[in-house]
């Protein structure tokens, strides 16, 4: 046994977790762990605000690099840690966040910088602890890396007091079996329940499966992509699952939802059977529940027993891990053939590509949907996009295609604005030979900017696409369609992006026409740094095709037809 | 419609406050939460009635089992059960209601705990039907305070947290 401090138990239990990397801040009352810090192997990333701490750890994480972790002191720098927290929860991302505490004599008397962290971050973390005994230290870091990882994952905050981090202990790290008699991540289906699902999916004439973002936490994309081909389904993807199934696989149909392609909600609306696989029903997906999927029968595959029957009642419900299910799952179906159904569904989605704006000619007008179609053609669909919340998000799904899994990062849950410019970081810095490009609005990039200082003063190389329209342009579009083009708070005005980026000693670039897209990416590509390109797109904007929040999934607002469109810019001009 | 949830949970710092932020952020509508000791060391348990016609006991549940520190739950509406409520209630009593007050005392095989020269402190178990209906009676003398500690219960038959449905065996009523 040798002797360690609370802070060094903190720092050799990280590394034992295969932490490289944190995010984070220090002050006063987390000083002892930035002191111990220096002495082991970890790349420490000096945020502007914490808030960009928890973000980065979380894109860290969405981007398979494991389980993020942001550090911070006690009070404000804690508290500026929450909306990262319950972004992270939100969206099931593993994250371990470490805040400094007041000494334990002084917790409760309202001390400098303190705060009651765990009692602030109960509902938005999946569990989280405040430690007061270095004894019990170890064995709580432990807990918390395998709680954040295990089952439905989700954030685990750890508080640990001044004090403790300072106490010296006789220690010795354990692998012992950890003591969770109330945790229990690896429920299993009954033999039952999988063989009504077995029967169902035989039965069905008009299936589609919902894939969502518990394929990828589970690595059930090679299982999803089998089921989907021998049952000859199409697969529907919730905004969170993209990346779950290639964009080109023939039966891959795209986003669902409320700006999801007309075709993929109609057929939804008209499937007699639908496959859920680890998605949880969102309002953003279903749109009015009671005329939801009126005719299908609904298998639900879920980790969180809680998420069944929460939002849409459902048949059967596989509880587990997705991946489990499907492997016991498979062997029990037959090949179906469903060509009558894919037909239908061809046919639904009638004169959709002529309504896409992206094939629409090139008349000076910079569309954002041209920029990130270009942007996908430009980097061979190969890159990390991390967008940020509002019309950005949605144009950003639309029309940059993934391949690959864990590669389109984007708060969906919580929808944080903020999140792009700081999760983009962490996603550089779990996959470093990847080319990662932050898209956000010209509202949420203000919101986060300040960390384009971190990336510049760790030397990490992203690139940024703000998709300036001088609104926040996803409220607009809401006040333009419900609230009578009354545009309340919502034109906002920017600093020059371009001299924001050198005034980091970054690369700016502004991009005024569909012309200027293929050298301006070429050129942030090419940059040693972080780039930032200015996108100044058309002001008023819409992401089409829209349900409207809380109508039928199949009453949605569809992109106007080209003509109208050419004939309104005309008049503009 | 009251339903009735036993949760044993570990005795830890804020497994109370967990439970209570649960229900409060999920809008569950909880009639009462009693916790105590239980014969393990460690171990507390929880009794929670809920109104099952606002909120819905499998949604309780499964959320309440999300939570680390809840060990087992087991939902007591569909298994023979005994349910038992405690009430101490002060009545005014002056001397010339007090043999009126001690009969009805009697009657409910409640026991009188406390005696002052113009009240009297009564203390009385059972189900909450029977409480609710000694408080009645109770009322027109005068009842001063009263406080009650909220349902506990137990399911008849095999102990929780062993194997088996626990479903109970036994069906004679003890009383």
């Amino acid at each position: 046994m040798t002797r360690y401090t609370g802070a060094q138990i903190v720092w050799e239990c990280l590394v034992r977790e295969g932490v490289t990397t944190v995010f984070g801040y220090p002050g006063g009352a987390n000083l002892p762990l930035y002191d111990a810090m220096l002495d082991y192997p970890i790349r420490h990333v000096l945020v502007r605000h914490e808030q960009g701490a928890a973000h980065m750890a979380d894109g860290y994480a969405r981007a398979g690099g494991g389980v993020g972790v942001a550090m911070a002191t006690s009070g404000p720098g804690a508290t500026n840690l929450v909306t990262g927290i319950a972004t992270a929860f939100a969206d099931s991302s593993p994250v371990v966040a470490i805040t400094g505490q007041v000494a334990r004599q002084f917790i409760g008397y309202d001390a400098f910088q303190e705060t009651d962290i765990t009692g602030i971050t109960l509902p938005v973390t999946k569990h989280n602890y405040l430690v007061t005994d270095v004894r019990e230290l170890g064995e709580v870091m432990r807990e918390a890396f395998y709680i954040a990882r295990s089952g439905r994952p989700g954030p685990v905050l750890v508080d640990i007091a001044k004090d403790t981090q300072q106490a010296e202990i006789e220690w010795e790290y354990e692998d012992t079996p950890l003591r969770l008699p109330g945790y229990r991540p690896d429920r299993r289906p009954t033999a039952q329940a999988l063989a009504q699902a077995a029967s169902l999916i035989q039965q069905a004439k008009r299936p589609v499966i919902l894939a969502g973002r518990g394929v990828m936490q589970s690595g059930a994309m090679e299982l999803l992509r089998e089921f989907a081909e021998r049952t000859r389904t199409p697969v529907a993807m919730t905004l969170l699952g993209i990346g779950g199934m290639p964009a080109e696989h023939p039966l891959n149909l795209g986003m669902m939802g409320m700006h999801g392609e007309a075709w993929v909600n109609q057929a939804i609306q008209q499937a007699d059977l639908l496959v859920a696989m680890g998605m949880r029903f969102d309002d953003r997906v279903t749109g009015k529940r009671e005329t939801y999927a009126p005719e299908a029968k609904k298998i639900h595959f879920e980790i969180d027993a809680s998420e069944v029957n929460k939002n849409i009642p459902v048949d059967v419900a596989l509880i587990g891990d997705l991946g489990d299910n499907l492997r016991e799952l498979l062997p029990q179906v037959a090949p179906c053939d469903h060509s009558e159904w894919l037909e239908t569904i061809d046919e639904l989605r009638g004169d959709s590509a002529v309504r896409d704006i992206k094939n629409l000619p090139d008349y000076g007008h910079l569309y954002a949907p041209h920029a990130i179609h270009d942007l996908w053609r430009l980097t061979e669909g190969k890159a990390i996009v991390v967008s940020d919340v509002g019309q950005n998000q949605m144009w950003a799904a639309q029309y940059y295609k993934h391949s690959q899994p864990y590669n389109y990062l984007t708060s969906g849950g919580l929808g944080t604005m903020g999140f792009a410019l700081p999760a983009a970081i962490g996603a550089k810095c779990a996959r470093p030979d990847m080319e990662v490009w932050a898209i956000a609005g010209d509202g949420g990039f203000q919101m986060t900017q300040a960390e384009l200082a971190t990336a510049a003063q760790a030397g990490i190389k992203i690139n940024v696409a703000i998709l300036n329209n001088g609104y926040l342009g996803m409220v607009r579009q809401w006040q333009e369609f419900f609230y009578e083009r009354r545009y309340s708070a919502t034109p906002i005005s920017s600093p020059d992006f371009v001299k924001i980026a050198e005034a980091h000693g970054l690369t700016g670039i502004r991009v005024t026409e569909r012309s200027q897209v293929e050298a301006a990416v070429r050129q942030a590509q090419q940059a040693p740094g972080t780039a930032v390109i200015e996108f100044m797109i058309e002001q008023e904007d819409s992401v089409y095709p829209m349900v409207p929040a809380g109508a039928d999934l199949h009453a949605m607002i569809r992109r106007p037809l080209p003509s109208a469109l050419t004939e309104s810019a005309d008049s503009d001009l | 419609m009251q339903h009735t949830l036993v949760a044993l949970v570990e005795d830890k710092p804020g497994v109370l406050n967990r439970v209570a932020s649960l229900f409060r952020r999920r809008a569950f509508n909880i009639e009462s939460l009693t916790v105590g000791h239980t014969e393990q060391p460690g171990v507390s348990r929880m009794t929670i009635v809920i109104d099952s016609n606002q909120t819905n006991a499998e949604r309780v549940t499964a959320n309440l089992y999300k939570l680390v520190n809840v060990i087992q739950i087991k939902d007591l509406a569909d298994q023979p059960s005994v349910m038992r409520d405690l009430a101490l209630i002060k009545v005014s009593a002056p001397p010339e209601r007090r043999s009126e007050v001690m009969q009805l005392v009697e009657v409910y095989r409640a026991r009188i705990v406390d005696v002052t020269n113009d009240s009297l402190i009564i203390e009385i178990t059972g189900d909450v039907d029977k409480i609710d209906s000694f408080v009645q009676v109770l009322q027109p003398i005068g009842v001063l305070e009263m406080v009650r500690t909220g349902l506990v219960a137990m399911a008849r038959g095999a102990a929780l947290g062993q194997n088996g449905n626990g479903n109970g065996s036994g069906n004679g009523r003890v009383q």
